[in-house]
């Protein structure tokens, strides 16, 4: 990129929001996902959409690519900059600009941190639902391009189901409303199809969110079991008994153990943790409660605890929410998967994780959401042993293929991103690729906009191979492939 | 996009005929009479195949001879959309109709398009499950047909609408290619949400041919009360009342007529305890009006709008509008009704999605609806005329899309170039 583009970039974003010497750049070439990096060539910082449209048509006329960032908190690498590209960062664009209660909305830029949104409404008894357990610094802009979920997207849905309208820049800096603040708009549902594409189709400059009337009481219990294949049957119960928790976790032995080495959320030591919470009128939430508890009894629960106070809810929940950071205390390094399996098959995957991590020497902490079957498998290992990262890996990604065969999916919150992109192609058949690239086409067809993500190269990279071809070398008998 | 489709031929070829005859089977392919015209356009030939690699294969062949293809399920909805610029095929998935995997334990099904609405929950309930979805003419709907054109009824005030339900989606698109996305897992973020895209896409990107749907229990216990408001005023008070309240409702909608008061219907779903609680606090938040438990009949009433006598002078509309927004929404059609001396009927959920049916002289219809159309559109919102009668001057049947049309053309381009489905049904002419 030569220095006059760099210029002409600066022009738009005022100086101020250009960033390209190097020991600045070195805050963006990674995201959450901090073994890949990718030094940007430069990054832009823009304070309104007509900046993001201006920069957009640059690097459109250039042919640059480029990488939209909220506050670099995935874990999928979807904000790893491309080589040569540029990282357009909406960190600047953080105003709520419009709370309307009437009709239930909010309409906010997508620098806007998740929890600062419920922190706006909270006054009137709103709340906006989604909720990662990053939710304090990500950014709901970050949001929209995962579809971020949360423990509460059992019964309140994902971002997707939150998000309403979208003002898109297209990848050559036109401007276009997706949806709105009326449901059905004419036409295909183009937001539904933006949310969660993972920045490969534009960048959203303003969000339209669904937001929500709080529940009258909400209920957290906590249950200790003697392992996750009891607590498991516990969740079958509360599902076929016809309820919907507000959430539904599950922490293994050694993901307590963690939890508690870094928040001392007071839990107990057992082989697995289930916590439910119920949210609603008072009058159904206590009666269905009582049915909690007893399905958790008849499982085999030996100690069960109600939260008594807001206080004590939040300890609950700060050590579920803590569990990823919490491996730090227990082991030097480690891989936090993200895959997911039909709930009833939870039994046999975590039986075949033992076996897996047992043969592999490592240890793997497990934190689910289990009502939905989302698995967050931590596999620990430690980078000073040789050939420890390789196997712990590995073994990370045979955890996806167990999710895979039993019918799930390789990633139910993280998103694909740089990380998992040659997991696709195991997920999904080749035409079920193509016809993603042929929608990817019609919002990007120079393949600008975050180019290197979600779809894998399978030709060159082998990740599906074909039928195996000799090259001539070999055939000749000059060379040999071991 | 018209460029690419070739001269329509008077009748099929009596070759390409055959080879569909060929593999699908003579009885599975006959020619159409008047009940298949779709939307006044007259069709030549049905074809049912009878599974998916069939139908993409017909699909293909089809697009391959420029032939332009309507996909067709219960053919509930056959009047709604714009006429098709030509229609040459109806593709039924009539045969595809079998709910292939009921993961109960899961809250999963995978079934065929094909399949009713009713049957799917007849077999969903077998183990006290439910889509969560109330569409019109369950008994006849299938599930792609309800899927393409986005029917959802009042408890999307809870459930969401199809797009929160569907979790996966099988396409045939017109060269052939079968396409699958999303998965059988509720939470999944692999890949684009094409059956988003797929949902509400009125069957011109593809066509369905399987879904996968996220479900939810059968309540144990259901209460609904009405609610007899004086006013318009009074009606919007008690709707914001309800909505900003503690209440676990299910669905809440107003009926609306000329003349006549409105009322307000309101669905409970849960526990005795919990709906005994909630009919009390209902009972405060109503003050004066009068509040009776009501039979579930009064759900049907949007479909209740679509039963009238005199078909030559009614239109019935879909309209959108913010929620906040229903009484003034309400007045807004009492005048345009009014200054025509039309009788209006309307059934508007607190989601602000209303079904509207208009009846008096078609050339006033005509002009009612488009003075809607424009005031709804000001305020953010829509109107899309699903039923108009022959006497009434031609309308469009959905208005603007906006600024993100170049985007949708684009988007059927990619995915339907040669514009063999459904050609001319859609948003501005897709």
């Amino acid at each position: 990129m030569d220095a006059r583009i760099l210029d002409e970039l600066r022009a738009i974003v005022d100086g101020r929001g250009l960033i390209s010497s190097p020991e600045e750049l070195h805050t963006y070439e990674c995201d959450g996902l901090t073994n890949l990096r990718v030094m940007p060539r430069a990054v832009l910082l823009p304070t309104s959409t007509g900046q993001v449209q201006a920069i957009l048509r640059i690097c459109h006329r250039e042919k640059i690519p480029f990488v939209a960032r909220g506050s670099g908190t995935g874990l999928s690498g979807g904000a790893l900059p491309v080589e040569n590209g540029v990282v357009i960062s909406l960190a600047r664009m953080n105003r709520i600009l419009e709370v309307d209660f009437p009709n239930a909305r909010a309409v906010v830029e997508p620098g806007v941190i998740n929890l600062d949104v419920t922190a706006r409404i909270l006054h009137n008894e709103y709340f906006y639902a989604p909720d990662p357990s990053s939710q304090s610094i990500c950014s709901i802009g970050g949001n929209v391009a995962e579809n971020s979920g949360g423990a509460h997207c059992l019964k309140y849905g994902f971002t997707t189901t939150h998000v309403l309208g979208l003002d898109v820049v297209l990848p050559d800096g036109t401007l276009v409303h997706l949806g709105g603040k009326a449901l059905d708009a004419p036409g295909y549902d183009l937001a539904g199809v933006f949310v969660g594409s993972e920045g490969t189709l534009g960048i959203a400059t303003k969000i339209i969110l669904r937001i929500v009337k709080r529940p009258e009481c909400v209920r957290t219990l906590l249950a200790a079991f003697p392992s996750t294949n009891e607590a498991g049957a516990a969740v079958s119960g509360i599902i076929a008994a016809g309820m919907l928790p507000a959430a539904i976790e599950m922490m293994d032995n050694l993901a307590i153990q963690a939890a508690e080495a870094a928040v001392r959320a007071n839990y107990p030591n057992c082989g697995a943790l289930l916590l439910v919470e119920l949210d609603g009128p008072l009058a159904e939430v206590e009666t269905l409660m009582t049915h909690v508890n007893e399905i958790c009894l008849s499982n085999g629960a030996s100690e069960i605890r109600l939260a008594q106070s807001d206080a004590e809810r939040a300890l609950v929940w700060k050590g579920r929410k803590a569990a990823f950071a919490a491996m730090g205390r227990i082991s030097p390094n480690y891989i936090v998967q993200d895959g997911v399996i039909p709930r009833t098959s939870l039994p046999q995957v975590m039986g075949e994780i033992v076996r897996l991590s047992q043969e592999a020497g490592l240890r793997v902490a497990n934190v689910f959401h289990a009502g939905d079957g989302n698995l967050h498998p931590l596999v620990l290992y430690d980078r000073r042993i040789p050939g420890q990262e390789e196997a712990a890996e590995a073994l990370s990604s045979n955890i996806l293929e167990l999710c895979i065969a039993a019918g799930g999916s390789i990633t139910g919150e993280h998103g694909v991103g740089e990380d998992k992109k040659k997991m696709m192609s195991k997920m999904f058949a080749e035409p079920d690729l193509l016809t993603m690239q042929r929608v990817r086409n019609a919002f990007d067809p120079l393949q600008l906009s975050n180019p290197t993500k979600i779809f894998p190269t399978p030709r060159l990279c082998g990740e599906k191979p074909g039928k195996y071809t000799p090259h001539p070398l070999e055939s000749s008998g000059l060379a040999e492939r071991f | 996009m018209d460029a690419a489709t070739p001269s329509q031929p008077a009748t099929l070829h009596s070759s390409f005929r055959y080879k569909l005859i060929s593999f699908i089977g003579p009885e599975h392919v006959r020619a159409t009479s008047a009940v298949d015209a779709i939307v006044g356009v007259q069709p030549k030939v049905l074809v049912a195949p009878g599974n998916e690699r069939e139908l993409a294969e017909v699909l293909r062949l089809s697009n391959e001879a420029g032939l332009a293809v309507i996909p067709s399920g219960g053919g509930t909805k056959r009047c709604w959309g714009n006429p098709p610029s030509r229609a040459d095929l109806v593709l039924s998935t009539a045969r595809l109709n079998e709910t292939t995997e009921h993961a109960w334990a899961d809250l999963t099904v995978t079934v065929e398009a094909g399949c009713t609405i009713q049957k799917l929950q007849e077999a969903l309930a077998e183990h006290g499950q439910r889509l969560a979805l109330d569409p019109l003419w369950p008994e006849k709907a299938t599930v792609g047909g309800v899927l393409s054109a986005n029917d959802s009824g009042a408890l999307r005030l809870r459930f969401g609408a199809l797009r929160d339900l569907i979790i996966g989606v099988t396409l045939a698109l017109p060269d052939g290619t079968l396409a699958s996305s999303g998965g059988k897992v509720v939470k999944n973020v692999a890949g684009y949400d094409l059956p988003k895209l797929a949902t509400g896409a009125f069957g011109t990107l593809g066509v369905i041919t399987r879904a996968v749907f996220r479900l939810h229990p059968l309540p144990r216990h259901t209460r609904s009360f009405t609610v007899a408001t004086s006013t318009g005023e009074e009606t919007r008070r008690f709707v914001q009342a309800v909505q900003n309240s503690k209440l676990a409702h299910t669905a809440l909608q107003g009926r609306f007529e000329s003349g006549i008061s409105p009322l307000v219907d309101v669905l409970f779903e849960g526990t005795e305890a919990g709906l005994s609680a909630q009919e009390a606090h209902l009972k405060i938040l109503a003050e004066t009006s009068a509040v009776t438990e009501a039979s579930p009949e009064v759900w049907k009433a949007r479909q209740g709008l679509w039963s009238f006598t005199k078909p030559e002078s009614a239109a019935l509309a879909k309209f959108s509008i913010l929620p906040a927004e229903i009484e003034k929404s309400m007045e807004t059609i009492a005048k345009s009704a009014g200054t025509r001396r039309l009788q209006w009927k309307a059934v508007v959920q607190a989601t602000g999605i209303g079904w509207l049916r208009l009846e008096g002289d078609a050339k006033d219809l005509r002009v009612s609806l488009q003075e809607l159309r424009e005031l709804f559109e000001r305020s953010a919102g829509s109107l899309i005329v699903f039923y108009r009668p022959a006497a009434m001057p031609a309308i469009d049947t959905w208005g603007g899309a906006g600024d993100a049309f170049p985007l949708m053309k684009a988007v059927k381009q990619q995915l339907d170039p040669r514009n063999t489905l459904n050609p001319g049904r859609f948003v501005g002419g897709i």
